[in-house]
């Protein structure tokens, strides 16, 4: 571990939420409300061109017809969305060459979620895209990514540059009227990122977006679009934060990934939007689509870490569509308190001798709730599918739940399908035997519960793989009965 | 005119003959009501995804045969467990039959739904336990209890085992055109009692029946229920089993159910709670072939510490067969030191045969032991080809190897002649002869 039990121990004397702080920059915010003409008003901002109006006015429509589903196994009250802003920008747009130019605000705020650009440019080689509040501020490494013909820039500013990719690609992995929630972002998207890699390349660094929702009232819609073209190799991160607030905050984000012939994705999320307190008042609501897309021989491995939001509702997802394609899923979900997480995955095969592995962890302490729903299907072509699925739960304290909703389908003889689930709590004999070897209880279960995730933290990038750790055992502090 | 319109208009005639005062008809008054709002599930219903009714209730049925047919003993018989050795509770086309039953007062009591209902002395027993587990909002269970007239009663008093099992075998004879059929049971088994009971439906003739039945098992302390559901029926037969069963502390009650036929049959089986150190056991074989569908939807509500249940299903599909699973384990935050386990193994023999498979956990309570696990697959290769090696036939190797797969259920079978029965059955599917009994 990077960091020693001293500070973690510091760290958590001073928990709260430590990335609970408002950066006041002065933000250009739209009025309330959601209707075509605000649409219009956050396509003309972005100096859209006429197609991508319609296909949002388009999504609009279909939205409109469409009602808030409410199968899942998680309570709250609905956001009322005509009372969200659907656009904030910071309103100084910035168009900096270099960090000198960017608000000493902004900066401070990035310091604060522990990004430090000019750090992270040294250090981890790591290429930021922050978006905050919706638009796109800061791009590091550009230069260095142009060079191999990587094009990583904001989703604004790849319509503006690059239509016939987007407009190829936007809408073909998840359709705007796929579900509620997409249909809404297909709508009212303000801004994300963009990423493409050209045939046979392999992308030399992480790439990695920072989410942060800033402004009250404000939603967040966030659009990102990764094209892996043939042969190529794309590692891509994601991190979530956003400063308490008492509302509620909606972010229904839709993420497309495409990975071509022999393409290889890895798309990791580190999410600990703001919980809300102990009381379960505030908190994020995270209604998110993910879904991939794999050609034949193509790879998609999504790995997740979610710590935060009041309510979690996401299922990343892969289309098995090409012969042997491989999908992956590894995902640690830590609900606490008042917290209520509903998330897993989709392996749909399609395609020949088509692989999907899903290792899902949840722990439960509080009074929270975490569900794992998964769904595994395989159609009657995909011959020689092989699934691997295992979902763990591990209930801290007698007022948690944790859930698991499996569906498979199987529609093929030659398909290998298993699923095993368990559900069990941290064992007083595990930690008596900590406790014999000077080990203290809080720490022993930190161990335990570094030890239960293993499997889905070895799946990080290493930048992330130490943060993640320490996200874990902060947000499980106080919760050993 | 709709099948459902004709359920509830037919139900003036139904009435007819019946007291409509009794606090009991005033039950199935209520449960008609439910049914006449809800009406038929769909696969819009989160439990019913997977199993379409539509083909079923669009069809049309007669609710009340016209003549009482009469079937000779020889023509039965081998439907029978045993000949003499058993208590019979026998119907043909819902109707009971007085020749081929075997029913007792003796020491406890194995008779008529009908006359539970209306006797006096039975009073007290109809309204402690009848339509008290049965749930009053699922439709088809409703409908079921709008309908209860007829049915198998069983009563074992305190300290008492059951000498002999007691089958229960509604026949459907053929006589109408299609038939659809709607039996209540019930069983009550006081303290530290035992029974064994073996429950089937059969129809004699390739007319379409459906058989909505509702069965309702109270098992009391110490008590040891074990009960064998035999659904073998012809490819036009098909069959929704609704069973709920509650039980007090200390009891055990297993269920098997051998799905080896019919054209669609839909399992509920449902598990209440009531006292600690219980003990739930659900184990289930299927093996369908054609185009053959079985839906097994469980349920164990654990609202009690330190009570265990153990689910095991296997499906072995052929051809265009279709097997659903759909296991629920619901663990309350009362319910410490729970043991809940629950295996759904399936092999798909052919292209286009179909498992769906949902076992889910929901958990409220943190010192518990559960866990599930599900697996679809083939046979081993390897295994087949070990057994080939050594001068095994392929198709008796296959066989072989099914069994393997299937006798974790059949070794808890307790009733020897059954489990020879059952056995028989499995090698007769498979088309082979094994030359040994497991």
């Amino acid at each position: 571990m990077a960091y020693t039990e001293e500070e973690l121990k510091k760290e958590l004397e001073t928990k709260e939420y430590e990335y609970g702080f408002y950066t006041d920059i002065e933000s250009d915010t739209f009025p309330v409300g959601l209707n075509e003409d605000i649409i219009r008003k956050i396509s003309g901002k972005k100096g859209e061109p006429e197609w991508m109006t319609e296909w949002r006015l388009d999504a609009f429509s279909s939205f409109k017809k469409m009602v808030e589903p409410d199968w899942s196994n998680v309570k709250y009250k609905k956001p009322d969305l005509q009372k969200i802003s659907y656009y904030s920008a910071p309103k100084q747009k910035p168009k900096y060459n270099s960090l000198e130019e960017v608000d000493p605000e902004l900066l401070k705020t990035f310091d604060k979620l522990g990004i430090s650009i000019d750090e992270q440019k040294k250090l981890s080689g790591v290429a930021v895209d922050i978006v905050m509040d919706s638009v796109s501020v800061a791009t590091t490494f550009r230069d260095t990514l142009a060079e191999k013909g990587i094009i990583f820039c904001s989703i604004s500013e790849a319509i503006q540059k690059h239509p016939e990719l987007v407009k190829k690609y936007i809408g073909t992995v998840i359709p705007p009227r796929d579900n509620y929630y997409s249909a809404l972002n297909s709508a009212v998207f303000t801004d994300g990122s963009f990423c493409y890699i050209p045939k046979g390349v392999r992308c030399p660094m992480e790439l990695s977006t920072y989410f942060r929702i800033n402004q009250a009232g404000t939603g967040q819609f966030e659009r990102t679009l990764v094209i892996a073209d043939e042969q190529s190799y794309v590692s891509y991160l994601e991190g979530c934060t956003a400063p308490s607030r008492d509302e509620n905050q909606l972010h229904a984000a839709v993420v497309e990934l495409i990975a071509l012939d022999d393409a290889e994705i890895k798309y990791s999320t580190v999410q600990n939007w703001f919980p809300g307190d102990k009381n379960g008042k505030g908190g994020v609501f995270n209604f998110v689509t993910k879904r991939g897309l794999c050609h034949d021989r193509a790879k998609i491995s999504w790995t997740q870490v979610e710590t935060g939001s009041a309510v979690t509702w996401k299922y990343p997802s892969c289309v098995l569509k090409g012969d042997n394609s491989i999908g992956e899923f590894y995902s640690i979900a830590v609900t606490n308190n008042f917290q209520q997480a509903d998330t897993g995955t989709k392996m749909v095969h399609l395609g020949k001798n088509t692989r999907s592995t899903i290792i899902s962890k949840g722990i439960s302490a509080g009074k929270s709730q975490n569900s794992y729903r998964g769904l595994v299907k395989v159609g009657s072509r995909a011959k020689n599918a092989r699934n691997f699925s295992q979902c763990d739960s591990l209930l801290m304290g007698n007022n948690c739940g944790a859930h698991t909703f499996p569906y498979i389908e199987a529609k093929n003889n030659s398909a290998q399908v298993e699923h095993e689930a368990t559900t069990s709590k941290i064992g007083e004999d595990q930690i008596f035997y900590c406790n014999q070897r000077g080990i203290d209880t809080e720490k022993a279960i930190a161990l335990i519960v570094n030890g239960f995730s293993k499997e889905v933290l070895n799946k990080l990038p290493m930048e992330f793989a130490v943060e993640a750790q320490k996200l874990l055992e902060i947000s499980l502090e106080g919760s050993v009965g | 005119m709709e099948f459902k319109e004709k359920l509830i208009s037919s139900y003036l005639a139904f009435e007819e003959d019946l007291d409509l005062l009794d606090s009991v008809h005033q039950t199935r008054a209520k449960a008609l009501r439910v049914f006449e709002k809800k009406g038929f599930p769909t696969k819009k219903d989160e439990s019913w995804k997977y199993t379409s009714l539509n083909a079923l209730v669009n069809a049309d049925y007669a609710l009340f045969p016209r003549s009482e047919a009469s079937i000779e003993l020889k023509d039965v018989k081998k439907y029978f467990l045993y000949d003499t050795d058993t208590y019979k509770v026998i119907f043909i086309d819902g109707v009971y039959s007085p020749f081929l039953s075997n029913t007792t007062h003796d020491g406890l009591d194995v008779c008529l739904m009908s006359a539970a209902l209306t006797k006096p002395k039975y009073r007290n027993l109809i309204n402690t336990y009848f339509n008290k587990i049965a749930s009053l909002e699922e439709s088809l269970t409703a409908l079921n209890t709008s309908y209860s007239k007829e049915g198998a009663f069983v009563y074992i008093p305190k300290k008492t085992v059951a000498e002999k099992p007691i089958e229960i075998i509604h026949f459907a004879s053929g006589e109408e055109h299609s038939l659809w059929l709607q039996p209540r049971n019930l069983i009550v088994v006081d303290k530290n009692s035992q029974v064994q009971i073996i429950e089937r439906h059969q129809s004699l003739k390739e007319h379409p029946v459906v058989t909505n039945s509702v069965t309702e098992v109270y098992v009391h302390e110490e008590a040891f229920v074990d009960y064998y559901k035999l659904q073998n029926d012809l490819t036009s037969a098909s069959l929704i089993d609704n069973t709920y069963i509650q039980q007090a502390k200390n009891s055990h009650a297993s269920v098997h159910t051998f799905s080896l036929g019919g054209k669609l049959v839909r399992n509920n089986l449902r598990y209440y709670h009531t006292g600690q150190r219980i003990l739930s056991t659900l184990k289930g074989v299927t093996i369908l072939e054609g185009k053959q569908h079985v839906d097994h939807s469980t349920m164990v509500h654990h609202s009690h510490p330190n009570c265990e249940s153990h689910q095991d299903y296997k499906g072995i599909f052929s051809e265009r067969s279709e097997g659903v699973f759909n296991g629920q384990i619901l663990v309350d935050k009362i319910a410490q030191k729970t043991n809940a386990f629950q295996q759904n193994n399936n092999v798909l023999l052919d292209d286009k045969a179909t498992v769906n498979s949902k076992p889910q956990l929901e958990i409220y309570a943190d010192d518990v032991k559960c866990s599930h696990g599900c697996t679809i697959g083939q046979m081993d290769e390897e295994a087949l080809f070990y057994l080939r090696s050594r001068g095994i036939p392929k198709k008796e190797a296959k066989a072989l190897m099914t069994y393997a797969f299937a006798n974790n259920v059949l070794e808890s079978v307790q009733l020897p002649s059954l489990k020879k029965r059952i056995n028989g059955q499995i090698a007769r599917k498979l088309g082979v002869n094994l030359g040994f009994e497991l």
